[in-house]
């Protein structure tokens, strides 16, 4: 009987590291956003927190982006 | 479409019956989560599913014509066997539906085609090594995996939210957690609904309408995509329910880590070679974010259920469709009854479903936003009472038929063919 413990172990390695990344990066993007909202009610503005939000979401819809992409190929 | 006996006609009608009975059954994978948590409206949710399904049944054939290569010996396989094998599956389905229990409708699929094909073949026509590699393992990893990436996400996703508003946290979460359903349901349109066309082209193959090795004609890819859309558009709510709120109680933080890793494993799985269920993947993030949040609960009672009801899932489907395969031994006449059998018990399913109806205006139990929100105009019967005394109560007063389950059917098989 052969099982292909090596596929196994690399679906783990792969979808820990993907989930974990994507989630953290999702996050992240939410936090610029509560931030830039809280700028915007004290009368200033965050560009910092605002472009590290956009970046993040940006890079989780290349990873939906790339998703679809395995889906379909 | 030429020489279309009548066995055959059966077979695809079957087949198209599985399909609406796989999609209703895995709406859940896709949906739970977004429902429990409110990210959308039920009836919205299953629709999107509903049309990302239909949408995946077109996007490619290759998954079409491997579903039961390695497994079963395909040379001398008959129309009468799959048949058998889609009683059996069908069954499985509709039991485990009617209890609320999430579980693999490949492996019911599969369990039915090995019963059928041991009842005409021998055991000699199994491969054993194929089932461990292909359906136990995979069905030990799948939570596993999906569970220890949800549970590190869902951590994560709180830790690093600590201090975040909550207008941002909720808008937020609800895009992501709608993101990765769809992708999930995508995923299983292309999955799922090419399962059924691989078994039909089998069929076509086997009865002689369609040469070997021929790709699934265009009307059993329309076909096969609209009955899994109907079926996941219908939504099955008894198990949207259990996964989505029995389970755990689901944030939207939490909502939002399962289904990314189930997204993330059922594709990661597809495309490394090592093929994960997706019913197992998401049963399995759900619980490990359920772990992840700090006083978070799995109900491990509810958890067991279902763990039992995927242990039973191969040998309960392949048990049926052997009987029925035996019975259609007999004949034209034997086929009917298992036809009549498979009509008649899956009316009496759904009457017995009707006891206790569950649909989108209860799905997510009496939970006060929930109810205000949509069950506020339709309060049903099993909707009275706070909803842990709802879950605590009607769970295991389902459980009586969870473990009831497979001897009745297998009483009720084995009375149908002492009748014959």
């Amino acid at each position: 009987m052969h099982i292909d413990w090596a596929a196994l172990g690399s679906v783990f390695g792969v979808s820990l590291v993907a989930t974990v990344a994507l989630v953290g990066l999702f996050s992240l993007g939410i936090i610029g956003l509560s931030k830039r909202e809280r700028a915007a009610e004290s009368g200033g503005s965050a560009v910092l927190a605002t472009t590290t939000a956009y970046a993040c979401f940006a890079a989780c819809a290349a990873a939906v982006a790339y998703g679809i992409y395995l889906i379909v190929a | 479409m030429e020489s279309f006996s009548l066995i055959l006609a059966i077979v695809v009608i079957t087949a198209l019956a599985f399909d609406f009975t796989n999609g209703f059954h895995d709406t859940a994978n896709a949906m739970a989560t977004t429902i429990s948590t409110g990210a959308m409206k039920p009836k919205v949710a299953v629709a999107m599913s509903a049309v990302l399904n239909l949408v995946g049944a077109f996007l490619s054939i290759e998954v079409a014509n491997t579903i039961s290569k390695g497994l079963v010996d395909e040379s001398g396989i008959q129309p009468e066997v799959i048949f058998a094998a889609l009683v059996g599956a069908i069954l499985w389905n509709l039991l485990t539906w009617l209890v609320g229990l999430p579980s693999s409708s490949s492996h019911a699929l599969m369990g039915g085609l090995i019963g059928a094909t041991v009842a005409s073949a021998g055991m000699g026509a199994v491969h054993g090594d194929v089932l461990v590699t292909k359906v136990l393992i995979p069905a030990v990893a799948a939570p596993f995996v999906a569970g220890v990436a949800a549970m590190i996400g869902t951590r994560l996703t709180y830790r690093l939210g600590e201090h975040a508003s909550e207008k941002a946290t909720s808008k937020g979460y609800r895009a992501g957690q709608i993101t990765s359903a769809g992708l999930v349901s995508l995923a299983h349109g292309t999955n799922d609904a090419q399962k059924t066309m691989g078994i039909i082209t089998l069929a076509l193959v086997a009865g002689g309408a369609l040469a070997p090795d021929s790709d699934p004609p265009v009307w059993v890819i329309l076909s096969a995509g609209l009955a899994i859309a109907l079926g996941t558009y219908l939504g099955g709510w008894r198990i949207i329910r259990t996964m989505g709120k029995g389970l755990t109680d689901l944030q939207p933080q939490q909502g939002f880590a399962a289904q990314t890793s189930a997204a993330t494993v059922i594709l990661a799985s597809s495309h490394l070679g090592f093929s994960l269920s997706t019913t197992h993947s998401v049963s399995g993030a759900v619980m490990g974010a359920g772990l992840g949040r700090k006083g978070g609960v799995v109900r491990w009672s509810t958890a067991t259920r279902m763990f039992v009801a995927w242990g039973l899932t191969l040998p309960a489907a392949a048990l049926v469709a052997a009987l029925a395969e035996w019975v259609t031994g007999f004949g034209a006449w034997g086929t009917a009854v298992v036809a009549v059998f498979l009509v008649a018990s899956s009316a009496a399913i759904w009457l017995v479903s009707r006891r206790e109806v569950v649909d989108h205006t209860n799905v997510n139990g009496t939970d006060g936003a929930d109810d205000s929100a949509e069950g506020a105009a339709t309060p049903s019967p099993a909707a009275a009472g706070p909803v842990t005394d709802d879950l605590a109560v009607t769970i295991p007063a389902q459980s009586d038929p969870a473990t009831a389950a497979t001897p009745a059917a297998t009483a009720g098989a084995s009375s149908s063919s002492a009748a014959v």
